[in-house]
């Protein structure tokens, strides 16, 4: 791997530790895992690959990633938002040498960490101990430097006593902290992140965001996906906008992020059953969704508000959850069928969800509405990112006026009182 | 830590081209890795069974019995002078090593799927592994040949000393064909019906269960270039001090393995780039 080092910028920040140029990723569709070609198929297709020169029948390119430019310096913290299927897990993968690219080169200086999913290696019939060794080697770590950092990892971890007992009798919760915990401790350069924040309790959430601060602050990158944008906001310097394997955007995250938000207004146009930016396995997935509002067809704050979705599909115990975010792409709150009360109709083997709230308790503003399916075992089966939009004005919760001007998006019925004094 | 104070190692990804050079630099970095891997490996073979480590030695000894009857009583197949049990232990020793072996190493991307697909490390760091792992029980059964050895009075010293040489030539006969397997195994699963196929094939054609000294003089050379001819006669001239002349078996075998990991090596490079898209 010889190369000229990227030069480092006369611009402000830190030395060039990774640049990306002409990046793209193209994956055999109808062949390999898609098309199962076995040994049989390539023998039969032998003689004409023998005579033309012609690919394999049945394939066709599927461009992942394509034509990525950009330059990611010391200190940054760069995010990269997109819908799903936008390309962001294959330039993760790219990035992170798991992958080949097809186009272009990346350059690195320095060590790289992947942290794609929690836990990569670990064994389930290891002890944690043994497990810290193994995943630390995994992750490019010595010997010598997991020796001199095993004490920081398992205080991280909060493992503590368990550490030699198998991880297999470990919480979910447990197993989860001491994965992060080797990784974090792993000081790359270039440290790559993908959506781990979305485990582990809150507290370990939030030690975990620091530790990633730390890591930017001691002079490394970090590039971090998320469909977060609170945390992305929080976290993140720069933000990378990807549509279609493509660069949409590409500035200091207070700008990339609308940017972001707007690509998914834009998607609510799109007839929801012909989308195919969707993530999970698709054995039922969403064809249709209805929003309504009062009897003057107005959301508003304190009114009606009807939320239909069709599903279609294999619909054995299946559950939606309609998943709310502001303005500004952070998290509001969300409603979860799976989650059951009383009050609910039983669901069988619905092919429509509706979702009611006598009083809607959203603050004015526009809203966006992810719509997640999940099947048998909770396995995730759709996950549509900006399935619609919704426009909240201004009215009353329980007689009382709601303003923009309200703290925070959520208005909760309340009532005051000032007893005549003794 | 600071960045720029220190000289950081520059690496430069772009498309892999149709003759990748082997790097093998990148896999001695990574050798601490490996030894992680065959360790766990080693480790978890025998957790959680009742007899533990006693199947390394039960496992020959009881092929050895059934060899002893079947080809040793009934078929009366010689022994170049040994008793049969005792040269049946000394092929099937390292046999067993092989055909295990053989197995786990083109098993062992698929194994390890999600390490592959999820981090980037020196692919062959996995099949290097998984062959090292085996050859814990090659040792501990070498350890019982030694015994044999000295209790029959059959041990020459100064043959002993050959012994890492074998060790190290039996784990290059194995990571030749076992790299391959391992890398085509990734696209073609088929790999996992035909590996014990052909195991089956290559006992008969390896002098595990009848000496090389039945093979007409005139092919001995082209027999040898099974790689597990060397290796099998290697142990057996080590070991137990028979008369029969190895040094031209041995020689044919090692290039014969030499070349295959060669090969192997070539192949597993130029197939590893896609390996994260397919697995």
């Amino acid at each position: 791997m010889s190369s000229s080092p990227p030069t480092s910028a006369a611009a402000g920040g830190g030395d060039v530790l990774l640049r990306v140029e002409g990046l793209g990723k193209d994956y055999e569709v109808g062949a390999g895992r898609y098309g199962g070609s076995t040994l049989r198929e390539q023998l039969v297709d032998l003689p004409k690959r023998l005579v033309g020169r012609g690919r394999p029948r049945d394939t066709r390119l599927l461009t992942a990633v394509d034509d990525l430019t950009f330059d990611v310096r010391a200190g940054e913290v760069l995010g990269f938002v997109g819908h799903n299927g936008a390309g962001k897990s294959t330039l993760l993968k790219l990035l992170s040498r798991v992958t080949a690219p097809s186009r272009g080169s990346i350059t690195v200086r320095g060590r790289v960490g992947s942290l794609l999913e929690v836990g990569t290696g670990f064994h389930p019939e290891l002890t944690g101990r043994e497990n810290v060794f193994l995943n630390g080697a995994v992750l490019g770590m010595k010997r010598v430097e997991i020796l001199r950092r095993f004490d920081d990892i398992v205080a991280f971890s909060e493992v503590g006593a368990q550490l030699d007992t198998p991880v297999k009798r470990y919480s979910s919760g447990q197993f989860v902290r001491l994965a992060f915990s080797v990784a974090a401790h792993l000081e790359p350069e270039v440290l790559l992140v993908d959506e781990v924040l979305a485990v582990g309790d809150a507290s370990f959430q939030r030690r975990s965001l620091a530790r990633m601060g730390e890591i930017a602050r001691s002079g490394s990158t970090v590039l971090f996906v998320s469909h977060n944008m609170a945390v992305v906001q929080a976290l993140c310097t720069r933000a990378l906008v990807l549509q279609h394997g493509r660069c949409l955007a590409d500035g200091p995250v207070e700008q990339a992020v609308p940017a972001y938000l707007r690509t998914l207004e834009q998607l609510q146009h799109v007839d929801v059953a012909a989308r195919t930016d969707r993530d999970g396995r698709g054995e039922a997935h969403v064809v249709g969704l209805r929003v309504q509002g009062g009897p003057d067809g107005v959301v508003a704050t304190g009114g009606p508000l009807r939320i239909e979705v069709d599903l279609s599909g294999s619909l054995t115990d299946t559950s939606v959850e309609l998943r709310v975010h502001d303005g500004f792409g952070v998290p509001v709150c969300s409603f979860d069928s799976s989650q059951s009360a009383p009050g609910d109709a039983p669901v069988a083997q619905g092919q429509r969800f509706v979702c009611t709230l006598a009083e809607l308790p959203l603050v004015e503003g526009r809203y966006r509405i992810d719509v997640r399916v999940r099947g048998r075992g909770g396995r995730l089966q759709d996950d549509l990112l900006g399935a619609t939009h919704v426009d909240v004005v201004q009215g009353l919760l329980q007689g009382r006026v709601v303003t923009s001007e309200a703290l925070g998006r959520v208005s909760v019925p309340h009532v005051w009182t000032t007893p005549a004094p003794q | 830590m600071t960045v720029g104070d220190r000289t950081l190692p520059v690496v430069r990804l772009v498309p892999t081209g149709k003759r990748p050079p082997l790097r093998l630099s990148e896999l001695w970095d990574a050798r601490e890795l490996v030894f992680f891997l065959a360790q766990r490996d080693v480790k978890l073979r025998y957790r959680q069974t009742v007899l533990g480590a006693v199947w390394v030695l039960l496992q020959p000894l009881l092929t050895v019995l059934i060899f002893s009857v079947v080809f040793g009583r009934l078929a009366r197949v010689s022994s170049d002078g040994q008793p049969y049990a005792v040269f049946a232990l000394a092929g099937l020793v390292p046999w067993t090593f092989v055909s295990t072996s053989l197995a786990t190493t083109s098993l062992s991307l698929v194994t390890n799927a999600s390490l592959v697909g999820k981090v980037w490390f020196p692919r062959l760091a996995v099949p290097l592994a998984a062959a090292l792992a085996g050859l814990v029980d090659l040792l501990v059964g070498l350890g019982l040949l030694l015994v044999v050895a000295v209790v029959r009075g059959d041990l020459q010293p100064l043959r002993l000393l050959a012994l890492p040489l074998l060790v190290v030539l039996a784990l290059v006969a194995v990571l030749g064909p076992g790299t391959y397997l391992a890398a085509v195994n990734v696209r073609y699963r088929d790999v996992r019906y035909v590996v014990p196929f052909l195991v089956q094939c290559l006992l008969f054609v390896s002098p595990v269960a009848y000496p090389t000294s039945l093979v007409p003089h005139g092919l001995r050379l082209l027999y040898a270039v099974n790689p597990y001819v060397g290796v099998v006669e290697g142990f057996r001239w080590a070991l137990l001090g028979g008369s029969q002349p190895v040094a031209g078996l041995l020689a044919v075998s090692t290039a014969s393995s030499l070349v295959l990991l060669l090969l192997a090596l070539r192949s597993f490079r130029a197939r590893e780039a896609t390996f994260a898209d397919v697995l």
